[in-house]
């Protein structure tokens, strides 16, 4: 072997070990104190999760990552939190309407993002959850997401060997409790930020967007953003996108949680951050294709229970400004967010 | 050398001395402050509550038996004769009728006054409905809490009954809710002089017993009848409303259990 040859080699393999140690999702990515500084966004309102009673620690930031991503929280041990929330889709769940669950079971409703949660005041799409800190007990006790008890959980989690190091590094003893458990997970999605898209340079001056893509935020602005608000692109309100009810799943939406009629068929208006990437659409997924979304609004042919007046000012759109406003929602990708290390799946080897 | 230890130990002694007084004060004011329990008997009808093989009878002849009962109390409050409030602090308590231990609850360090009446919720105040992971009481381990529309459920009454249409003949009655319009949180007051034969303060300047010893309230024993809750403003037709694990209906018995409890009596120390 010649001495070319042994640099060479050396020398490739010292770059694929590199490589190996600075790809995105690398297992040995350790979470440090700057990674669980919550920083407000420049333009963002105060969130109304403050960390006041939870303060984020890498160890429990660490705990509240591996929660996520493991199994153990669902009955059979087979679903996680990421089995329906993929982090390249900002948490959604690409390609499926309707959310999969434990034996297969298909849930009544599309998984939504995970993002700028700390900003959200209530949770899921008829709001029925309070508190970002209780969300997870949602699913984890859901028949057809994890079915699981929330005593058996806490009897797995303190059976491992693991998670007992894990909560006494995040909690300083061994304590395992429910309390914990949550606060940990919401240290993890509550720091779930985007804010750092092509749209949010351009507000920042730090970017430019192209003159398509601007007539598309100027029609944005006048058609879309009294329900879809900058800058988190949700009002946070209950609103009917018109969409006619789907009589298999008889979805009463936000009325299942107040009883009044006048919720009947209202969801809440989500994010439209990374939406490019959180196909298929609305609370039942019924469209595929942003396309698909734009025509039902410019269509106007809506269902008229509790509709409001903002969804009458949507219609109308020219097939020009169509292609504008999705050149301007595909500005509202984040791809810092999308491969923030941070958010990796840990158990991934 | 012994003079210096002696001076040594005097002051050890003084210091010693001047530790236990202030101890002693702090702790000892006697008849300044006091604990009183707060006892609590469940019973259908003045008859004891045993799961599964006791039957009852509603007011309309429906026969049932009761294979769980929970609830929440808070937010106990004192009020005296001049209407200064005590309120006992964390105070958050799951009665739960298969653990005896939950029925007596230590109202802590009261302070001696002319009391009256005594106020507590059934259920759980609407910001601790929203204060997202909590222990203790309110722990959703307890399994009295709603993961997919936020809140506790305040009462939980499971039985059994020959007239239920639901599967396996049950009944359920799980209420709960903070917010209008189905808020069914409820405020009791009882009258503390509901139990005449004696004097009913804590610390009563005229109830002083012959020998000049003052009554002092040693504990508050209340009556909560759970036949009330079938059996109130509205009566439950067994048959008709087996099931009640939301909102609907719910408020309609939160009104019935309003009303659900008594005062027994009092127990007094000398
Ligand atoms: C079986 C699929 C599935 C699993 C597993 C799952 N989710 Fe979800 N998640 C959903 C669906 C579907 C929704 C929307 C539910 C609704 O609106 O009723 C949702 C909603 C949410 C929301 C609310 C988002 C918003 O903006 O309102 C959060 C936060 C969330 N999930 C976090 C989690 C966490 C944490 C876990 C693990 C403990 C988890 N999810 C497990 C499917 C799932
Ligand atoms: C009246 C308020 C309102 C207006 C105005 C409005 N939307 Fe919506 N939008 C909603 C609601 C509510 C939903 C969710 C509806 C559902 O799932 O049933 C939604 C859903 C969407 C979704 C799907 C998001 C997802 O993650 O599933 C997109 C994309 C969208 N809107 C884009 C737009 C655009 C573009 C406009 C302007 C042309 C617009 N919206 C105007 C209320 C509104």
């Amino acid at each position: 072997m010649t001495i070319k040859k042994v640099v060479t080699i050396s020398t490739l393999l010292c770059f694929v070990f590199l490589l190996s140690n600075f790809t995105e999702d690398n297992p040995y990515f350790k979470i440090g104190e700057r990674d669980v500084t919550f920083q407000l966004p420049k333009g963002f309102p105060v969130p109304n999760y403050t960390f006041k009673n939870n303060k984020p620690t890498p160890a429990g930031f660490t705990l509240g990552r591996m929660l996520f991503y493991d199994p153990i929280l669902s009955k059979d041990s087979t679903t996680s939190c990421a089995s329906c929330h993929q982090r390249i889709a900002a948490f959604a769940h690409i390609d499926h309407p309707l959310s999969h669950g434990i034996n297969g079971l298909i849930g009544k409703r599309n998984v939504p993002a995970l993002q700028n949660l700390a900003w959200g005041q209530s949770f899921m799409w008829d709001g029925g959850v309070n508190n970002l800190e209780v969300q997870p007990l949602s699913p984890m006790t859901n028949p057809i997401e994890m079915n699981s008890d929330l005593g058996e959980v806490l009897k797995k989690l303190k059976h491992s060997d693991y998670y007992r190091t894990a909560f006494k590094e995040a909690y300083g003893d061994t304590l395992i409790s429910s309390e914990r458990m949550l606060k940990a997970i919401t240290q993890f999605t509550g720091m779930m930020v985007s804010s750092n898209s092509r749209y949010d340079k351009f507000m920042r001056h730090e970017d430019t967007l192209s003159q398509f893509e601007f007539n598309g935020l100027i029609v944005f602005r006048e058609k879309c953003a009294k329900c879809h608000r900058e800058p988190l692109f949700t009002d946070e309100s209950f609103k009917s996108s018109g969409l006619m009810p789907d009589t298999l799943l008889n979805d009463p939406g936000r009325e299942l949680i107040t009883g009044r009629y006048k919720d009947e068929n209202t969801y809440k208006v989500p994010s439209l951050r990374n939406v490019a990437m959180t196909y298929p659409y609305m609370h039942d997924g019924r469209f595929r294709s942003l396309e698909q979304v734009l025509d039902h609004y410019a269509a106007g042919k809506f269902y008229t229970l509790n509709i409001s007046p903002e969804l009458l000012e949507a219609r109308n759109l020219s097939d020009v400004e169509k292609k504008e406003i999705i050149a301007f929602l595909k500005t509202l990708t984040d791809k810092e967010f999308l491969y923030d290390r941070r958010f990796a799946d840990p158990t991934y080897r | 050398m012994r003079q210096k230890l002696n001076i040594v130990q005097k002051t050890i002694m003084i210091f010693c001395i001047a530790t236990a007084s202030v101890v002693a004060m702090s702790f000892s004011p006697v008849g300044e402050r006091r604990n009183i329990k707060l006892h609590i008997w469940n019973n259908v009808g003045g008859k004891e509550i045993i799961y599964d093989n006791a039957t009852y009878k509603n007011s309309t002849g429906q026969d049932y038996t009761i294979t769980n009962l929970k609830y929440y109390i808070s937010n106990i409050t004192l009020t005296d004769t001049s209407g200064k409030v005590f309120t006992n602090k964390d105070s958050y308590y799951l009665i739960r009728q298969d653990d005896p231990a939950t029925m007596d609850i230590e109202l802590a360090d009261i302070p001696m006054g002319n009391y009256k009446s005594i106020s507590f919720l059934i259920g759980v105040d609407s910001l601790h409905n929203c204060s997202g992971a909590q222990s203790g009481a309110l722990d959703p381990v307890n399994a009295m809490f709603w993961t997919w529309n936020t809140g506790y459920i305040f009462f939980k009454l499971e039985g059994k009954s020959p007239v239920s249409t639901s599967p396996g003949g049950i009944f359920e009655y799980h209420i709960g809710g903070y917010k209008a319009p189905a808020n069914c949180i409820r405020k009791v007051t009882l009258d503390l002089n509901g139990d005449t034969d004696q004097p009913n303060m804590v610390n009563v300047p005229t109830g002083k017993l012959p020998d000049g010893k003052q009554l002092k309230i040693s504990s508050i024993n209340l009556s909560a009848d759970i036949a009330k809750i079938m059996d109130g403003k509205t009566v439950i037709d067994i048959a008709k409303l087996s099931s009640v694990t939301d909102f609907r209906n719910a408020p309609a018995i939160a009104d019935n259990y309003q009303h659900m409890f008594s005062l027994s009596n009092l127990n007094y120390d000398y």
